[in-house]
């Protein structure tokens, strides 16, 4: 693994953050472009995601495992989140036959 | 250093592929893919358990799960209306500046020191499974309630209620 990590060496942090506020950034367009519920779920998945890389990068760059434990439990916590999103996306199309999200405006009252 | 690079427009291609695919099949398979150049970038950073993990748990367990879902709810054709085109265009406009915003506020903090992996064995699972046991075991405590708790929900959820319980 020593020639691997290696060929980070050059990489500056502000790569990572770019790179991160750029993936960041595409998941807020998907949630805000998209109707279909599922796919604005995986917009989120994409900044949770964006968020795990950098979490990482800024752990290895303090070298304090601290950080990667917490993506650990962003993980937890996004299976947990994935699991109870999907089981309400289900019952809104049971109720409705659409995932349409502007189907819930009325909740809006 | 050029590896980071291919691999990081890998992603951003990925995922913008993610919210611009029309069959949200497509979307999912895009979306795996963009997981996977993200287990490239843990492996990158010599974070060993990290990139297991994303690989087992969102690409196997997570994404599986969204492709059961669009399974069950049986997509048809013309299932997703279009957006107005101005609605369209105010949501990439106001993607845009979230990132110019954070992008410029980034800009200020001026160069940075590259990336150096001072202890090798950072990510590995001995010293991750240490620091897991030892600083944070209340919060995986408490973390198993959640999923606990989130299991109990997605089955009360899910499940057709065959008479009105109020």
């Amino acid at each position: 693994m020593g020639s691997l990590t290696n060929t980070i060496q050059a990489v500056p942090l502000n790569h990572y953050i770019l790179l991160s506020t750029i993936i960041f950034s595409i998941g807020v367009m998907g949630v805000l472009l998209r109707r279909n519920a599922i796919v604005i779920f995986m917009s989120v998945e994409l900044m949770l995601n964006s968020v795990n890389l950098l979490l990482t990068a800024f752990s290895v760059y303090r070298g304090d495992a601290s950080g990667q434990v917490f993506v650990f439990f962003i993980m937890a916590l996004a299976a947990a989140e994935v699991a109870v999103g999907l089981a309400i996306i289900v019952m809104i199309y049971r109720n409705t036959n659409s995932i349409d999200i502007n189907v819930l405006n009325r909740l809006k009252w | 250093m050029s590896t980071f690079y291919f691999i990081a427009f890998l992603s951003i291609f990925f995922s913008i592929l993610v919210i611009s695919a029309k069959n949200p099949v497509h979307s999912i398979l895009y979306l795996i893919l963009t997981f996977f150049t993200f287990t490239i970038h843990y492996i990158l950073m010599n974070a060993q358990f990290l990139a297991i993990v994303n690989f087992i748990v969102y690409m196997g367990a997570i994404l599986v799960l969204f492709l059961y879902t669009l399974m069950l709810i049986n997509l048809n054709k013309e299932s997703e209306p279009v957006k107005p085109f101005m609605v369209k265009l105010a949501a990439v406009f106001g993607a845009g500046i979230l990132m110019v915003v954070l992008v410029a506020s980034l800009k200020s903090l001026g160069t940075s020191q590259p990336v150096v992996l001072k202890n090798p064995d950072l990510g590995l699972v001995k010293n991750l499974g240490k620091v897991l046991f030892n600083e944070f075991l209340l919060p995986f405590e408490v973390s198993s309630v959640l999923l606990l708790s989130a299991m109990v929900g997605a089955v009360l959820l899910a499940t057709k209620d065959t008479k009105a319980t109020i």
